[in-house]
């Protein structure tokens, strides 16, 4: 297995309208290493979408080259198709067909006997509650099970990497909790690296190792979530006191913490930023006891990945997919 | 090797989907008899009219009938093309590293089956039947040149289907284009009885010549100019379908 199951230099696509060229992807660098489970994170015409038809051979970027899975993007297209999997967005069955059939017959394409196919496809119908669904023509099925079925098939020949473009959209709570368990045992299961696209942050924020933010064609930051969280806001601490005299002592004492942000004092309430507020809220208490003070509550809030999105790109994410599924 | 197999794969899939609606088979089946019963025994009376060209109305009529079985049946192909690529099996299959080209002709080799079948139907009932008298090597050769005629279509079809993407713009051009085509190439009625400017419209339409081609056959002149004529530019044709329809899977991002 390559050490780098992704490796994007510079890649760049340009898409040519009647009038003017449109570059929904500038050039974008980042690796992937064996047996991370990254987020591909962004507004819709961010070039998410663009960057994984690339990775995926779908598309032919205008510039740059990548690695994927250890083939070269441009001169061994196939041998990237052979080791990759790809769940897309809109599903990937015939609504007539059989569910068995699907799977049996898209593992043939890659070369799998069809008694191996069976096998492996039994197997994961097994592993993504969709057992008894075999014979089942596709449209019968519900969308959570339409969209393991759509994994399962992504998956049927074992590929080493795999790519999910935005995996629970449309799904309810607690199929998207469900989707969200069997992508982690993809890696803990089957060593299966993983990429995955999303405009949900908790999504992110439960799944991935590590975040790719992209807008407006680039990446603008990458790191794991908590590296993320602490780059941008810091987390928020809120100290609430029996008697509105001991705040003020205390917004002196907070102010005095490292990198904290001026405190602001609400009623009973002091409020302030810390850029690691575990760490920093043990030495404030500790002040606190030596002049007597006693606080009734603490509270340490870590800042959303939403909050890191707002701060990366001016906008929320999550305004996004409301609009998405507004216009959906 | 790996080429026919995954185009074997393909052709599976398509034909066990096709075969699982038994309306559409039916129908499917239906339709080349309905001709013969509705529409062929006006013909009759035609055939003695001067100008009209040589052999009985019914060596007329059944290739005429042939080729446009074939060229409908095909033309629309791309329909299900686009229903597919909306449930994203397209893609599905373009992610896979089973060559693009087999993506296509597994399609259309659905197709060429479905319309050989049905040729074959039609001939047969119409021999045994409505007194059609045609040599067996003529109707076999004839329904095979239908079968590369419909190949062709259905590889355009296919072509323009995932060019466009939408069944709303792939309509009118199919619609726009088939109609023409059918009425300048003689297919109810023979061209020999077409006033002179229609004539020469008809003479540069290459299906003109597939339709005079099949009736050769028909009549059992399989080595004469007009047999030779229609397969030549029948494989011509199917070479451009395939061609353009190949283009259009290996480059469109599906």
């Amino acid at each position: 297995m390559p050490e780098n199951m992704i490796e994007s230099r510079g890649l760049r696509r340009v898409y040519k309208n009647k009038k003017e060229k449109v570059e929904a992807v500038r050039g974008v660098d980042f690796t992937v290493d064996a047996g991370e489970i990254v987020g591909f994170l962004g507004p819709n015409g961010a070039g998410k979408t663009t960057t994984l038809r690339m990775l995926t051979t779908l598309l032919e970027p205008t510039g740059g080259e990548a690695t994927v899975a250890g083939c070269d993007l441009r001169t061994d297209p196939v041998g990237v198709r052979r080791r990759i999997g790809y769940v897309a967005q809109g599903g990937s069955t015939d609504p007539e067909a059989r569910a068995g059939e699907e799977i049996v017959d898209h593992a043939r394409m890659y070369g799998i006997d069809t008694r191996v196919a069976q096998t492996n496809g039994q197997r994961l119908f097994d592993q993504l509650d969709l057992e008894g669904l075999w014979a089942r023509q596709c449209k019968t099925l519900s969308g959570g099970q339409r969209r393991r079925l759509d994994i399962a098939m992504g998956l049927v020949h074992q590929p080493g990497l795999v790519f999910l473009d935005e995996p629970s959209t449309g799904l309810d709570p607690q199929s998207r909790a469900n989707l969200w368990e069997h992508v982690g045992r993809l890696r803990s299961d089957m060593d299966t690296t993983v990429f995955i696209t999303t405009h949900y942050m908790d999504e992110a924020d439960v799944l991935c190792d590590r975040i790719l933010v992209i807008d407006d064609g680039s990446i603008v930051a990458q790191g794991t979530p908590d590296e993320l969280k602490r780059r941008v806001a810091g987390d928020s601490v809120i100290l609430s006191f029996e008697q509105q005299r001991s705040t003020v002592f205390v917004a002196e004492l907070a102010s005095r913490l490292d990198g904290a942000t001026d405190p602001s004092i609400e009623g009973n309430e002091v409020r302030f930023q810390v850029p690691d507020g575990a760490s920093a809220l043990p030495l404030l208490l500790r002040a606190m006891v030596e002049h007597d003070l006693d606080a009734t509550g603490v509270e340490v809030r870590r800042p959303t990945l939403d909050d890191v999105f707002l701060t990366m790109t001016g906008r929320s994410l999550r305004d996004e997919a409301t609009a998405d599924q507004a216009a959906a | 090797m790996r080429f026919l197999t995954d185009t074997w794969l393909v052709f599976s899939r398509a034909m066990r989907l096709s075969l699982r609606n038994p309306v559409w088979v039916i129908l499917g089946l239906m339709q080349p008899i309905l001709y013969l019963i509705l529409f062929g025994p006006l013909l009759e009376p035609v055939a003695s009219a001067p100008g009209f060209p040589p052999g009985s109305a019914w060596q007329v009529f059944v290739p005429g009938l042939l080729v446009q079985l074939g060229i409908f049946g095909a033309a629309f192909a791309g329909f299900g093309l686009i229903a597919e690529w909306r449930a994203g099996v397209v893609e599905r299959m373009r992610v896979t590293p089973a060559s693009r080209g087999s993506l296509l002709l597994g399609r259309v080799l659905r197709d060429v089956v479905v319309i050989l079948v049905q040729g074959a139907l039609l001939s047969v009932v119409a021999v045994a039947f409505f007194g059609l008298e045609a040599p067996p090597e003529g109707l076999v050769i004839g329904v095979a040149i239908v079968g590369l005629l419909g190949g062709a279509f259905s590889a355009l079809s296919y072509g323009a289907a995932l060019k466009l993407k939408s069944e709303d713009s792939f309509a009118p051009v199919v619609n726009g284009l088939i109609l023409p085509i059918l009425l300048l190439s003689g297919i109810l009625l023979p061209m020999t009885l077409a006033p002179g400017w229609l004539q020469t419209l008809a003479d540069v339409n290459p299906l003109t010549h597939i339709v005079d081609g099949v009736r050769a056959m028909y009549r059992g002149e399989l080595g004469s100019t007009d047999a030779w004529l229609g397969a030549v530019l029948t494989i011509g044709l199917l070479v451009v379908g395939v061609l353009y329809g190949g283009r259009v899977f290996r480059k469109e991002s599906a």
